[in-house]
């Protein structure tokens, strides 16, 4: 049991900054900003789903998908189609030419709700699915790269090609999914209203509950032996090939469960915001989340955390100004990162807080040096 | 192709590259608790001999059995938990993670996706952790990380992550190559020491580490056995002389 909360926390240290991010989320942020801020907080939250499901596949196990919003839209989407029905009662609809069907179909001239819509009448279906569909479409690219091998750089390209090929899909089929505009006017959860100032925070504050259970799941999956063989295949992948460990199965499993933790900040997001598009599925918000990642520190899942809320405050501070100047700042942002701080502010954390220890790790250093140079004499 | 009574035995074994035959033909056999060493000029195609029996290369005919189990269809990480392990030419280690954890992650449980994510940390795992590093001289340095380390520690450590999976047949490529004279008789005496209980192919270069080491040595010459048997008898083979050991 012990053994398992420190897996679940990460040790002292992790347990430290995990509290203290909860407390910043928790407490300071709702005491500090305004509904409107704090519910764009929310919204930010929501993406940093998808950097700790980067942290996980990324840093630790070397694979960069950038189309993370593949599955952070899927998610969304999903949640999206039940709220949706749930909006168009025939009462609210009996204007249109066919009621009880969302809006869209309607004016898309379907007059019969499509049979993969069906599953989203229920509410503990669309949960499940909600985990099912994104984790499901992983496993299926995983399946079909993996074991053949293919890796780096081809299968971030191949990832980004998919999150192209999702967001021009659901554009172009606009009566089933509501085209460019997304899936828009969604009211209640199950007769809740979700758009009240109370519901807003009640949400805001599962959104972070279920973001600190991510983090933990991670931090499990990272501190277990799994979680090292992840480093060594990063490392020198055909070791661990020649170690006995079949590596496409374990790259698979973590793609799944990177995508499954995308997806709930998905759902989370449509919940939040009040609508979902094809704009958060292709690539353009696939690399914007990398790039949070990557500013957080991509080692780091609590470093993620907070590299995305700044990313997205100055996104939004930022483009609220200048508004054509944001992308030049987010490219340079991403390139500073690269070249400057690989580990982000998380490896810029570790660097000034240990840096008394500096010394020590210099002796050690300087002892195998010496050892290595008498072996050789 | 018949049983034997062979740890390993090759018959046949081909393999061409667009037409160049790297290994033509090859007929080679392994005795229990046999230390095999083969020799042979750069291109001869020993490496490809060990990357075919591993599974990294895929033969075009012939066959590999491994206590009479095929293994040249088998995928490469089933040939590992038969019991075949094999050592790369440069050192591959996992550099970011300590000589500890480059060592655990080498124990042979927990070896699937569910099994690693439950893997504890078990006083048997401790102790075959510490007793492999006092095996391979590396137990002062098991919380170093092993990026490191020297580059004779390095080999020694891969070794050692081979040592924790106990194969019964461990191959290893130019284990001494880059290493210091103190280092390389260090290595030597390793290598008897682990060769008890196991056989043992070991491709190198270094003649006099051969001698100290070798029960039998196979020279290869463009794909096919030149000569083989103990070392005095290929010393003094006037074949081997002409095309790898010169006058």
């Amino acid at each position: 049991m012990k053994a398992l909360s420190e897996k679940l926390l990460g040790g002292k240290q992790g347990a430290i900054a995990l509290a203290i991010l909860a407390m910043v989320l928790f407490v300071i942020f709702p005491l500090w900003l305004d509904s409107f801020r704090l519910s764009m907080l929310g919204k930010y939250v929501t993406y940093a789903f998808v950097s700790v499901s980067l942290v996980l596949l990324w840093g630790n196990g070397g694979i960069l998908s950038l189309g993370q919003g593949i599955f952070f839209g899927l998610g969304g989407y999903c949640m999206a189609m039940f709220l949706k029905l749930e909006a168009s009662d025939p009462v609210s609809t009996k204007i249109q030419t066919t009621p009880g069907i969302p809006d869209f179909m309607d004016w898309n001239q379907i007059t019969a709700l499509p049979w993969f819509w069906e599953p989203f009448k229920s509410l503990p279906l669309t949960l499940i699915l909600i985990l099912l569909i994104p984790t499901l479409l992983a496993f299926i690219i995983g399946f079909a790269m993996f074991k053949r091998r293919v890796g780096g750089v081809y299968f971030s390209i191949i990832t980004q090609a998919i999150a192209l090929i999702l967001s021009i899909l659901i554009v172009g089929q606009q009566g089933y999914t509501g085209g460019v505009n997304g899936i828009t006017d969604l009211k209640t959860l199950l007769g809740w209203d979700i758009r009240t100032e109370t519901a807003k925070y009640v949400l805001y504050y599962v959104n972070v509950c279920l973001l600190i259970l991510s983090i933990m799941l991670a931090r499990y999956i990272i501190t277990s032996k799994f979680g090292m063989l992840l480093l060594a295949m990063r490392d020198k992948e055909e070791r661990v090939r020649f170690s006995g460990y079949d590596v496409s199965d374990y790259k698979i499993f973590v793609f799944c469960v990177a995508a499954m933790i995308s997806a709930i900040g998905g759902a989370m997001f449509t919940l939040q915001v009040g609508f979902m598009s094809p704009s958060f599925v292709g690539i353009v918000p696939s690399i914007e989340m990398v790039i949070c990642a990557a500013v957080g520190g991509r080692m780091s899942l609590i470093g993620a955390v907070y590299g995305t809320l700044l990313v997205n405050f100055g996104k939004t501070m930022f483009s609220e100004t200048y508004p054509e100047l944001w992308l030049f700042l987010m490219g340079g942002l991403f390139i500073a990162v690269v070249m400057f701080f690989p580990d982000g502010l998380a490896g810029v954390y570790d660097k000034y807080s240990k840096n008394f220890k500096l010394g020590e790790l210099l002796a050690k250093f300087n002892k195998n040096t010496v050892k290595r140079i008498g072996d050789m004499l | 192709m018949s049983n034997t009574d062979f740890v390993l035995a090759i018959e046949d074994l081909t393999v061409s590259f667009d037409g160049f035959k790297a290994v033509d033909g090859l007929n080679m056999y392994i005795d229990h608790n046999e230390l095999h060493v083969v020799i042979g000029p750069n291109g001869a195609g020993k490496t490809t001999v060990l990357d075919l029996i591993c599974g990294k290369t895929k033969s075009s005919s012939g066959s590999i059995k491994f206590k009479n189990r095929e293994l040249t269809k088998m995928p490469e990480h089933q040939i590992v938990r038969a019991g075949v392990g094999r050592k790369f030419q440069t050192p591959s280690i996992y550099e970011n993670l300590t000589v500890y954890q480059n060592l655990e992650v080498s124990y042979p449980a927990g070896r699937s996706v569910w099994g690693s994510l439950t893997f504890k940390r078990t006083d048997e795992v401790i102790e075959r952790v510490n007793k492999i590093a006092a095996e391979v001289l590396l137990t002062d340095l098991l919380q170093t990380e092993a990026a490191l380390l020297s580059h004779g520690q390095k080999q020694w450590l891969e070794i050692g992550m081979l040592l924790m999976q106990d194969p019964e047949l461990l191959m290893l490529d130019e284990p001494v190559a880059g290493m210091s004279a103190k280092e390389r008789d260090q290595t030597a005496d390793l290598l008897k020491r682990i060769c008890q209980n196991r056989s043992m192919l070991v491709i190198e270069h270094d003649m006099e580490f051969v001698k100290q080491i070798a029960h039998k040595v196979t020279v290869l010459h463009q794909g096919k056995i030149l000569a083989a048997g103990t070392m005095d008898k290929i010393q003094a083979n006037e074949k081997v002389i002409e095309v790898y050991l010169g006058h």
